[in-house]
């Protein structure tokens, strides 16, 4: 997979990426678009740029991981990993079907290359400590991304883990928090409190930024950035949940549905007036 | 040979572990109780590879799956009321689903935990835990026995769930007795009826056996899933009544297991001693086993009940 360091070919890349989501969600019929459309960009950024890792050496042992904590966003995992070469983009259309190795939360087992198999929120930051400790033991030289959603810092466990990476320092570390402000019920403030995120992170000793998601320069030079500091980091990306499709933007009614046929098609003629608009930039 | 000082499960653990350090993968994590999981053998002799995880048992074992994912073989300890039963879901998800090489490590479980009373008495450890694929669920019987099971839990690939104990009771096997994951160990050849158990409630078995005129068989089922179908069927055939003892709630323990093989495979007169759906209380190892019914004096009546 070709490295890509314009910002153009990366919205270009982006907005294929959303395409694919929209096909293989509707192709399903079930899952979750909010999430898996506001990540599109990190997950561009990650897997095109900023990513060490070699679709053909799964097992390499020098690659980055990256550990995607909110499993039920996987699509957009599914769909990057595709376009970067790890299995053919038809097979995303097999997304939630019988035996399938898309499952409908990510499974280790089945499709090498998931790092983790996570579904049950509050898990993946702690997993994610684990694999820097190990890290960390072996003197090794990759970096351990986790992304985290905003909901689940509901759950005592995310906190947990955040308390461990600062006691054991993990420089390797970097903690992704996708800010979407949306959760299954509601937005983020209503369903329960989740105010000062940054002051909170702060206070459990780990250094934070803030970023817009949907950046891809502050993305890839905030990672970078990230990777310098000596101590856990954890960047809070202020994303779009729906981006890119107008009717599905900042509504949480989309978190946990799939387009119907027409909707999709709504999708796809904004989706391709984008990459019209993206053609047309310098 | 057997030793005759009374030791512990949990002390045969932390033996094990202290020999298991020249491994470089081993590694241990506690939850804020390093002296009770018997570790300071290991952390004195490996602090590097020793994580304090803190008074945080789901994310222990979060932490523990991440260190397993990347090759080492992490035994994650703590009381069995906590490590499975307060982060159940992070040993669903993130051990058993990933099969992340994760050994789960309970010390002070069943009754035998005593003067700490019912909060503190994990009697439902294994009915949480049987259910989920995958896992290995080993209780060892005696100290020579928890060293043994412990190295080969690190032998074997995938998720373990080691059940030790607190109080202090003689050895049952020897230094040089055999030891399987999976194989059912037959201490005592015998007749008339088959009594299985696992853990030091052992000893028990065997006080009551001493009242009996016959010799009955008496078989030492460390590993309580999988289970060694096998040798306890070659038993149960001769036999043809089972008596199944365990340190545990009836419910879901080692006895459904047996009588689950049983009542599929070959139906025969079965009874399960154990906690009789109860929360325990404060009191010496000996004193609550009499009181709920799980000491030798329980276990003589119950066997002439069935082998009438």
């Amino acid at each position: 997979m070709k490295k890509l360091t314009k910002i153009k070919e990366l919205q270009l890349m982006a907005n294929t990426i959303r395409e694919d989501l929209m096909i293989m969600l509707t192709n399903a019929g079930s899952g979750h678009c909010g999430g898996p459309l506001g990540l599109v960009d990190i997950f561009t950024a990650f897997y095109f740029n900023i990513l060490k890792h070699d679709s053909k050496k799964l097992n390499w042992d020098k690659r980055d991981r990256l550990i995607l904590s909110p499993g039920h966003v996987c699509p957009v995992r599914y769909a990057a990993m595709a376009r970067a070469g790890y299995f053919r983009k038809e097979e995303l259309l097999t997304l939630r079907k019988m035996g399938t190795r898309l499952q409908g939360h990510p499974s280790r087992q089945d499709l090498p290359g998931i790092e983790l198999a996570t579904a049950s929120l509050g898990q993946g930051l702690g997993a994610a400590v684990g694999m820097a400790l190990a890290g960390k033991l072996d003197r090794k030289k990759h970096t351990i991304y986790c992304v985290t959603s905003d909901g689940e810092h509901d759950e005592g466990s995310t906190w947990e883990a955040v308390n461990a990476a600062a006691k054991y320092k993990l420089n390797n570390l970097i903690n992704i928090i996708d800010r979407n402000n949306i959760q299954i019920s509601g937005h983020t403030q209503d369903v329960w409190p989740l105010k000062n995120l940054k002051e909170r992170y702060e206070a459990h000793n780990w250094k934070v930024f803030e970023i817009n998601g949907h950046d891809f320069k502050q993305i890839i030079s905030m990672v970078e950035k990230a990777k310098k500091i000596k101590q856990p980091v954890c960047i809070i990306a202020y994303t779009i949940p729906g981006k890119g499709v107008s009717f599905m933007e900042h509504q949480f009614s989309w978190h946990g549905k799939t387009p119907k046929a027409e909707e999709a098609a709504r999708a796809l003629t904004e989706l391709n007036k984008e990459r019209e608009r993206i053609m047309k930039r310098k | 040979m057997k030793t005759k000082q009374k030791q512990s499960t949990r002390s045969g653990f932390g033996q094990a572990m202290a020999e298991l350090g020249r491994n470089k993968k081993v590694v241990a994590l506690s939850a804020d109780l390093i002296d009770s999981n018997k570790l300071n053998a290991f952390i004195d002799k490996y602090p590097q590879r020793f994580f304090q995880a803190g008074v945080a048992e789901q994310n222990m074992v979060s932490m523990a799956t991440g260190l397993a994912l990347e090759g080492k073989i992490p035994f994650a300890c703590s009381f069995g009321v906590f490590v499975p039963m307060r982060c159940l879901d992070q040993i669903r998800v993130s051990v058993c689903y990933n099969q992340a090489n994760v050994k789960l490590v309970a010390t002070h479980c069943g009754l035998a935990t005593g003067e700490d009373g019912a909060t503190h008495q994990a009697l439902e450890d294994v009915a949480a835990l049987r259910s989920l694929p995958g896992i290995t669920i080993i209780e060892p019987c005696d100290y020579n026995q928890t060293i043994k099971a412990t190295k080969a839990a690190a032998k074997l690939k995938g998720p373990v769930y080691l059940r030790l104990h607190r109080a202090k009771f003689e050895d049952l096997t020897r230094k040089t007795s055999s030891f399987q994951i999976g194989k059912a160990q037959v201490l005592q050849k015998g007749q008339k009826i088959t009594i299985i158990g696992s853990g030091p409630i052992i000893t028990e078995v065997f006080k009551a056996a001493k009242e009996l005129k016959f010799k009955p068989e008496i078989i030492n089922c460390h590993t309580i899933k999988p289970l060694d179908s096998e040798t306890i069927l070659k038993s149960v055939k001769k036999t043809r009544k089972v008596l199944v003892v365990q340190d545990h709630q009836v419910i879901g323990g080692l006895g459904s297991a047996v009588t689950e093989l049983l009542s599929e495979k070959y139906p025969v007169k079965c009874k399960i001693i154990g906690m009789p759906d109860q929360f325990g209380e404060s009191g010496k190892p000996t004193e609550l086993w009499h009181k709920y019914g799980l000491d030798s004096r329980n276990i003589l009546k119950e066997i002439k009940s069935l082998i009438k």
